[in-house]
């Protein structure tokens, strides 16, 4: 599909939450879609923690079609024919808006002089990005996981810029369990030695630890059916047990090769930041301890999806942001889709969530 | 799904017709939309809850305001008066606590409407006294032991209930094989009942 690429620099310096700012900030961004005359027709798509803003154009590095292209297109639910899709690299990230391995003012990658972001640094940035496109208000914010984060943090903290907003296997706060397997893959990060306290850059790069963390993510990303479905106990190009540490079994060669695969396209230390902005949301926290207030006034309406499979953003998590939004008397929708795949059925193949989301976006 | 408001069940038909144009409206256990979709077509502000996943998809990719939910469990997130009506249709006798149900109804909104199968009905009395087993009719028509009705009610108990809970009852309707029929000995002839509540 046709897409346009752009980066924008934004005009002024961003503040961050953790204090200070960042100077010069660059986003990185797909459109896809006619903008109409008066600017109605926009969709900001929001990406999750690895994901980028090849949201429907291929991966510019593996080449693979683009990690929503079963949605957003022409006649899609998420349909470009009527719609202005925007898709913008969140800050922090690698593919081409500011993160740390982007150059500081002195010339250097960052690295770990990145200031620590949070979501809402991120979508602080994505409203400086709407303010240079001219955009007031768009028609809806979607976003999935960490997209949905965004699209919440929008609602909460920008409510008069979007109509819509539509949050898909989702959270308002991470949960003990969230922050530690996160823990568990910066650590892996830190511990391989080509790290070098983040100064690898123009040198070997914590492959290794990286693809450590990506695999014990991508467990968090499936539903234990899934991965019996899948792999079961089946070995891989072998018929006995080697009585060694190869990878005997399936699901292991699988993993590996989700691992070093990862390790091809994304940036170790955008992954401890970004996974670090992630474990930092709470959206109660930042509106005095209490989720409704965040909502409050929120002429928006609202739609949260959860999948009963999805232990990593669990139903309950989705049906506490709904029952905030519900005292908050806010227009929401909510429905817990049932798909075998875990959290990562937002991406594939669920005929139902096609339907919801092309009801909701009207 | 969608009906025209003309093809709505009978004790919909009512309470579309009954609502003000531009009401704030909860509908709970909505289903299918019917009529949220109606009360939509009057421009009123409609929000639902729903228990049933499938209706829920329904609504939704129709564009309706529905929340996947246990009216039991979740209308207290709601806050005090926030909607003009609250509507629960076909619904209390299948409630928990359908004493604390309406309660929270009258909570929730400002007027409510209620309707629900007659379990006081000749047809049914008759099955229980001459065929001495659970009734099976047309206004009950799932078996004891997979009914999801758990509280069975008549008129007059729900009258009873309504004057405990100080609610007074506005207006009332009665049907027998879809149609309206009059007031006169309702609690053995209707088989479903309509009231509109305030409190």
């Amino acid at each position: 599909m046709s897409a346009t690429s752009q980066t924008i620099t934004l005009p002024g310096p961003l503040p961050l939450d953790g204090g200070g700012d960042l100077a010069r900030v660059e986003v990185a961004l797909e459109t896809y879609g006619e903008l109409n005359a008066d600017r109605s027709n926009a969709i900001l798509l929001c990406h999750a923690l690895t994901g980028d803003q090849y949201v429907a154009s291929a991966h510019p590095i593996t080449g693979k079609p683009g990690w929503w292209e079963r949605m957003v297109g022409p006649g899609k639910p998420i349909d470009t024919d009527r719609f202005h899709v925007i898709c913008a690299n969140v800050i922090g990230s690698c593919m081409g808006s500011t993160g740390p391995a982007s150059a500081a003012p002195d010339g250097a990658p960052y690295a770990m002089r990145f200031p620590v972001i949070t979501i809402r640094d991120m979508v602080r940035a994505h409203v400086g990005l709407l303010d240079a496109l001219g955009i007031d208000r768009l028609h809806a914010v979607v976003g999935g996981s960490m997209g949905g984060m965004q699209a919440l943090s929008l609602a909460a903290n920008w409510p008069e810029r979007t109509a819509r907003v539509l949050v898909i296997a989702s959270t308002s706060r991470h949960s003990a369990q969230n922050i530690a397997f996160h823990e568990l893959g910066r650590q892996a990060i830190m511990a391989d030695p080509r790290w070098k306290q983040g100064n690898y850059y123009g040198g070997e790069a914590p492959d290794n630890g990286l693809a450590v963390a990506r695999m014990a993510a991508h467990i968090t990303y499936l539903s234990e059916e899934a991965l019996t479905g899948k792999f079961g106990r089946n070995l891989q190009d072998r018929d006995a047990k080697s009585f060694g540490f190869d990878a005997d079994f399936q699901v292991e060669s699988y993993l590996r090769y989700q691992g070093s695969g990862f390790t091809r396209r994304f940036d170790a230390n955008s992954y401890l930041y970004i996974t670090r902005a992630m474990d930092y949301f709470d959206l109660a926290e930042e509106h005095g301890g209490r989720l409704a207030n965040a909502f409050a006034g929120a002429d928006a309406r609202f739609c949260l999806v959860s999948f009963d499979s999805d232990w990593l953003y669990p139903t309950s998590e989705s049906r506490h942001v709904v029952h905030a939004l519900n005292a908050a008397g806010a227009a929401v929708s909510f429905v817990e889709l049932s798909a075998p795949h875990g959290h990562d059925s937002f991406l594939l193949d669920v005929p139902a969530l096609d339907r919801v989301i092309g009801g909701f976006l009207g | 799904m969608s009906h025209p408001a003309t093809e709505l069940r009978p004790d919909l038909a009512v309470i579309a017709d009954q609502i003000e144009p531009g009401s704030r409206v909860l509908d709970i256990g909505c289903g299918d939309g019917a009529l949220m979709l109606a009360l939509r077509e009057k421009a009123c502000d409609v929000r639902g809850i729903e228990i049933d996943g499938a209706c829920v998809e329904r609504c939704v990719s129709q564009g309706l305001s529905v929340v996947q939910g246990d009216a039991d469990r979740d209308l207290g997130d709601y806050p005090d008066k926030g909607f003009d009506y609250a509507v629960l249709s076909q619904t209390l006798q299948t409630a928990e606590r359908p004493d604390r149900m309406l309660g929270e109804l009258l909570r929730v909104g400002n007027r409510a409407f209620v309707s629900f199968p007659n379990f006081a009905h000749w047809r049914t009395r008759a099955a229980l006294m001459f065929g001495g087993r659970m009734p099976v009719t047309r206004a009950i028509p799932v078996s004891w032991y997979e009914t999801q009705n758990i509280h069975h009610v008549t008129i007059l108990d729900f009258r009873d209930l309504a004057a405990e809970k100080g609610a007074t009852i506005e207006r009332d309707w009665y049907f027998a094989k879809e149609r309206p029929i009059g007031r006169l000995a309702a609690n053995s002839r209707a088989e479903f009942a309509v009231f509109e509540l305030a409190r």
